[in-house]
């Protein structure tokens, strides 16, 4: 049976629907994540689950019992807020004790609880400082460990890595993926970054306007992306007008508005469906770009010149503009055999292309 | 010179100015308190005498000592209602508290201290020093609510939603993470309150009824006739009190009087 049930939850402010008509069903031990733009209710179905607010309609189910209407305090599920949220006039130690205070934990129990909840998040040591002294990073355990002394059912993470620096940033998605199998508590994070979503869940929800858009692994988000937003949402993507023409048993025959015939992968519904139109999502990864490619390489072949080229350390983002018009963005690592430093300037002809399963088409 | 350069000048100058015109008169005060003359006219040389005369005085004394304990009684008061009324308005979206609780600042005093007159002979209760201090907490609370809840806004939202997250009812939220947070934002408005109910005279004037005197009231009877040095001697006493109040604020809460 799943920890968390959601059924069919909306909440409205106003006119606004803030989340409409989710459903999801999360299990024990999962890392789960709602990943999507700013205004996409994500927060406020994260704020639904701690109990700071209460759906319209629906209801949230926790370990097969209704939460309508139960306070927050009794709830076992802990928030990591985006701020932290750490008492500024308690120490280190005061801070991770509140929750076992709360629940009437023997005074004798507090102190080695706390100190083990330190040594979870490598602070061993730092019990006697104050919430301003420490650093961002520091902070940021302080919170973890204050909201898993107690070890809760389910730990709601609301973009908790935002205010840190890239660099720290990555340290702590290592981290976190680390603490969560070893605690096995089940973690449901809030983010708008999508790398970070892809880095560590093992489960996605893409929310849009309030609905949930897809829900699957990172890898299938990714590779199969279920809609135009979804595709452009999650990492870099050309987006490109077509119509099926055919479909065979694994590909369909696409053509492509401003570039002509393509193949392509697209879900089983798309098949037998000819004059349907619909939208190409090909990965700029998944494009090779040369003088000359050979049909071993690439099924789809188009020639055209370089337009423009963004150079970003590890890969070159090109941006080819293929006879008849159509711009395309190819991305080709840095380290390529033979690179030293870029291959091909403004106004070179080259050649695009790709293989039949690198494009996926997404029904409109 | 530059144009910038000589607005500044201009307002260092009106800056000397202002505080000529604030403290001046105040050192005048003090210095005749000292003043080996009955006339507030020219220095004649230093005595005790007028601080002699004044711990002498049986009913300055007592009016003095009513101040004091009208003070701390309506400023503990007001600061509880005061506290209350300031998370009442910060808390919940209200429209017709936060109008309730300003309006008695902005009312002229003089129309509260009638009105609170005639409602204290309506509801029979009798004039002295209970009806002092109900006025004083009446136009003290305001104040109050209105510095907790400035207090209240600058405060993180999400630490009150923490506290609950993590287990604590409402009270214990408050209590062990709201109330200790905005703790300098209370002690600045029970200090204000003190300060308010120590020197009213306008409203004290009116529900004072017969027996009751404050020093305010006391300090305005012997003035009818002329400034004595006694007059400044007391006044002298009541400014060292209120330096020393604001001395205490500072270490009891850093915060407070810089408004963080």
């Amino acid at each position: 049976m799943a920890l968390l049930e959601i059924r069919d939850v909306t909440r409205r402010f106003g006119d606004f629907v803030a989340v409409d008509a989710v459903s999801l069903s999360i299990d024990a031990g999962e890392f789960f994540t709602l990943l999507g733009p700013s205004g996409c209710g994500k927060t406020t179905l994260l704020r639904m689950i701690a109990g700071f607010d209460q759906p319209d309609s629906g209801r949230i189910e926790l370990d097969g019992r209704d939460m309508t209407g139960v306070p927050p305090e009794e709830r076992n599920v802990h928030t990591v807020f985006q701020s932290y949220a750490l008492f500024p006039h308690m120490t280190v130690a005061q801070n991770i004790a509140f929750p076992l205070r709360m629940a009437g934990c023997p005074a004798a129990d507090v102190a080695p609880r706390v100190q083990e909840a330190l040594d979870d998040v490598s602070l061993v040591g730092m019990d006697r400082r104050f919430p301003h002294e420490l650093s961002g990073g520091q902070r940021q355990r302080v919170a973890l460990a204050r909201a898993l002394v107690n070890r809760p059912k389910l730990l709601l993470l609301d973009e908790p890595l935002a205010a840190l620096d890239a660099k720290l940033r990555e340290k702590m998605q290592l981290e976190l993926i680390t603490l969560q199998k070893e605690i096995g508590v089940t973690f449901v994070y809030v983010t708008h970054d999508q790398e970070e979503a892809l880095a560590l869940s093992h489960r996605i929800a893409v929310m849009n306007k309030g609905r949930v858009e897809q829900l699957d692994q990172p890898q299938t988000i990714y590779s199969a992306p279920r809609s135009r937003f979804v595709a452009d949402f999650i990492g870099e993507c050309n987006l490109l007008d077509c119509t099926v023409q055919s479909s065979g048993d694994a590909t369909l025959q696409l053509d492509v508005d401003g570039l002509g015939g393509v193949r392509a992968t697209g879900p089983d519904t798309a098949k037998g469906r000819t004059g349907q139109r619909g939208t190409l999502a090909l990965r700029p990864e998944k494009v090779s770009i040369a003088r000359e490619l050979t049909a071993a390489d690439c099924t789809n072949r188009f020639a055209g010149k370089v337009f423009d080229y963004l150079y970003t350390g590890d890969v070159t983002l090109y941006i080819v503009e293929v006879d008849g018009g159509r711009r395309l963005e190819v991305m080709l690592p840095n380290n390529a055999v033979g690179r030293s430093s870029k291959f091909f300037e403004p106004g070179d002809a080259v050649q695009v292309g790709w293989r039949d399963d690198a494009g996926h088409f997404l029904e409109d | 010179m530059t144009p910038a350069r000589g607005i500044g000048r201009l307002a260092v100058g009106f800056a000397i100015f202002g505080y000529v015109f604030l403290y001046v008169p105040l050192l005048i005060v003090i210095a005749y308190s000292f003043n080996d003359s009955r006339l507030n006219a020219e220095w004649v040389g230093f005595t005790w005498h007028w601080y002699e005369v004044l711990f002498a005085d049986e009913q300055m004394l007592a009016a003095a000592g009513n101040s004091l304990l009208i003070g701390v009684v309506s400023s503990a008061i007001a600061t509880v209602l005061g506290t209350l009324a300031g998370y009442a308005m910060h808390r919940w979206r209200l429209r017709l508290l936060p109008i309730l609780v300003v309006t008695p600042i902005a009312i002229p005093e003089i129309l509260t201290g009638v009105s609170l007159l005639l409602f204290f002979v309506v509801c029979n209760v009798s004039l002295g020093l209970v009806s002092i201090t109900l006025a004083h907490v009446a136009f003290c609370v305001g104040f109050v609510a209105i510095v907790v809840r400035s207090r209240l806004a600058g405060m993180d939202e999400s630490l009150t939603e923490a506290a609950r997250d993590l287990g604590a009812s409402p009270w214990r939220a408050f209590r062990l993470v709201t109330l200790p947070l905005i703790m300098p934002g209370v002690i600045a408005g029970a200090l204000m309150a003190f300060t308010l109910s120590i020197d009213d005279f306008v409203i004290t004037f009116f529900v004072a009824g017969v027996d009751a005197t404050t020093l305010p009231l006391q300090i305005y009877s012997m003035i009818k006739i002329a400034v004595t040095p006694e007059v400044n001697a007391v006044s002298t006493l009541l400014m060292l009190l209120t330096l020393l109040l604001i001395v205490v604020a500072a270490r009891v809460s850093p915060g407070a009087l810089r408004g963080e």
